[in-house]
């Protein structure tokens, strides 16, 4: 259905090409100074195929993903950007897309959203006017039959690679599965799931979503990131909404002199990315190394992903 | 006994259906009829679903459990927030919306597959008008809005698995 004219991005080359494939969060600057979002993607971008541009994640208030997009585009660099459900209308969102696919964005991810009340403004109005599933196939539409969901024209459609979340680590675990395929029914051709800390429970999942024949048909890319210290593993399991993560991760973490912890958390990364990363229909993986930029390029390299395939 | 009652559920939901498709002829957009449908959709569905009169009413679909009560007024499934409890990310007092959907559906055996359904955006001019009225009348949002899904609804409903 996909009109074949357009080409692949980068990262879909990656995906497509069967290489394992590695994306990173850029965290977003509260600043309007375009040099930090560039100090933090420069890290970044030599050592991963594409860089998340977060929508105001947790619900604070950051630079915003289309701008941050719009700024790695002008240097060259492969953004993924993320569009969440919470902060705009449909009318609001459809125009950003066009927008975006216009500065040369390609790779988008559709995402619900924390609420507004986990974040820096908890008495802002919540707009979820689409759900995840709802921007998806709507992204698809504008792509695919280039008219809007109203049925208007779009005269040069977006061209898009369309990517959502999943979260296999919150209940209903058994309805996990099935519910990402809705996404892949409504578009989405690339996953990034939630951190993943509890490998047994992701192995699960992953079986059932073999036994779909998901795995066939959408990239699934596991997400990870390692932990700076115990406390900050407390405060993401309590205060970050959907982040799981046992116990026996945080006791290893407190049973660590203080000094060591920032260590032992990317040697548990590392060892949790070692396990994912041969499990049947696992086709890279996303971290998110919230202030922790520098770590990527470490664990992406002591991890043995280096180099990564050249850009065309 | 939850087994039971869910059944009992779809069975009033088919009564109700095949009761009212007979007088379906007087159901009309502002008329009195419809006004009294309000009332009714809004006092009885109100108490036993706590109703939220979206005007588009999908709740058989949804394991009979108004989804308009999930904060975010999610239509297609859980958001990843949901904590461990199974209570929802923004009340955490409250269970989420969609893991009791997910519960109730399982016992459903003649509806509960319509959980793997793609719904449509919501329109938001349909809000306290009467579902009923909407449905007889087929004003259909999803035509409205080329919302094609029926393909994929039927591929989606043979993935429905219940353990
Ligand atoms: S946890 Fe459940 S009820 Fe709460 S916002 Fe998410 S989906 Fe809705």
């Amino acid at each position: 259905m996909r009109n074949t004219n357009f080409t692949e991005t980068q990262f879909e080359r990656v995906l497509k090409s069967g290489r394992f494939a590695i994306t990173a969060e850029l965290n977003p600057p509260d600043s309007a100074d375009p040099e930090e979002v560039y100090r933090a993607a420069l890290i970044l971008a030599g050592v991963c195929d594409g860089i998340n541009a977060v929508d105001a994640s947790g619900a604070n208030c950051h630079m915003s993903s289309l701008s941050i997009c719009a700024l790695l585009t002008k240097v060259g660099y492969e953004p993924v950007y993320q569009i969440s459900c919470r902060d705009r209308n449909r009318i609001a969102i459809q125009g950003d897309i066009l927008g975006a696919a216009a500065l040369g964005v390609r790779n988008l991810l559709c995402i619900t959203g924390d609420d507004v009340s986990a974040g820096d403004h908890p008495g802002a109005k919540a707009v979820f006017d689409f759900d995840s599933i709802q921007l998806l196939r709507t992204a698809r539409k504008m792509r695919d039959e280039s008219m809007y969901l109203s049925g208007r024209k779009i005269t040069k459609s977006p061209d898009l690679f369309l990517g959502a979340a999943a979260n296999p680590f919150a209940p209903p675990y058994d309805w996990r599965p099935q519910r990402l395929a809705k996404k892949v029914a409504a578009g989405a051709q690339f996953i990034q799931t939630q951190y993943c800390f509890d490998v047994d429970k992701f192995k699960e999942y992953m079986r059932q979503v073999r036994d779909l024949g998901l795995h066939d048909l959408v990239y699934i890319l596991v997400g990870v990131g390692p932990l700076r210290s115990h406390r900050a593993a407390e405060f993401m399991r309590s205060k970050v909404p959907g982040v799981v993560i046992p116990d026996k991760i945080v006791e290893r973490l407190k049973k660590t002199p203080k000094k060591e912890q920032q260590k032992e958390g990317k040697l548990i990364c590392m060892e949790i990315i070692d396990e994912v990363k041969d499990i049947e229909g696992v086709s890279g993986i996303h971290i998110m190394a919230y202030r922790q930029e520098e770590l990527v390029s470490e664990i992406v390299l002591e991890s043995g992903f280096l180099p990564r395939p050249i850009k065309k | 006994m939850k087994n039971f009652f869910m059944i009992f559920q779809e069975f009033l939901y088919d009564i109700a259906h095949n009761f009212l498709k007979p007088f379906s002829g007087l159901f009309k957009k502002n008329s009195v009829v419809e006004k009294i449908l309000i009332g009714l959709e809004k006092v009885g569905k109100g108490a036993v679903y706590n109703c939220q009169m979206c005007g588009e009413c999908i709740l058989h679909s949804t394991g009979m459990v108004c989804s308009m009560n999930c904060p975010k007024t999610l239509r297609n499934g859980p958001c990843g927030g949901v904590r461990l409890n199974g209570n929802c990310e923004v009340k955490p007092e409250m269970k989420c919306v969609w893991v009791r959907a997910f519960e109730n559906a399982t016992q459903m055996p003649k509806y509960g597959s319509e959980m793997m359904w793609i719904q449509a955006p919501v329109d938001r001019t349909m809000k306290d008008s009467s579902a009923w009225v909407n449905i007889y009348q087929e004003v259909d949002p999803k035509k409205m809005s080329n919302w094609q899904t029926e393909e994929d609804n039927l591929r989606l409903q043979e993935m429905w698995r219940v353990e």
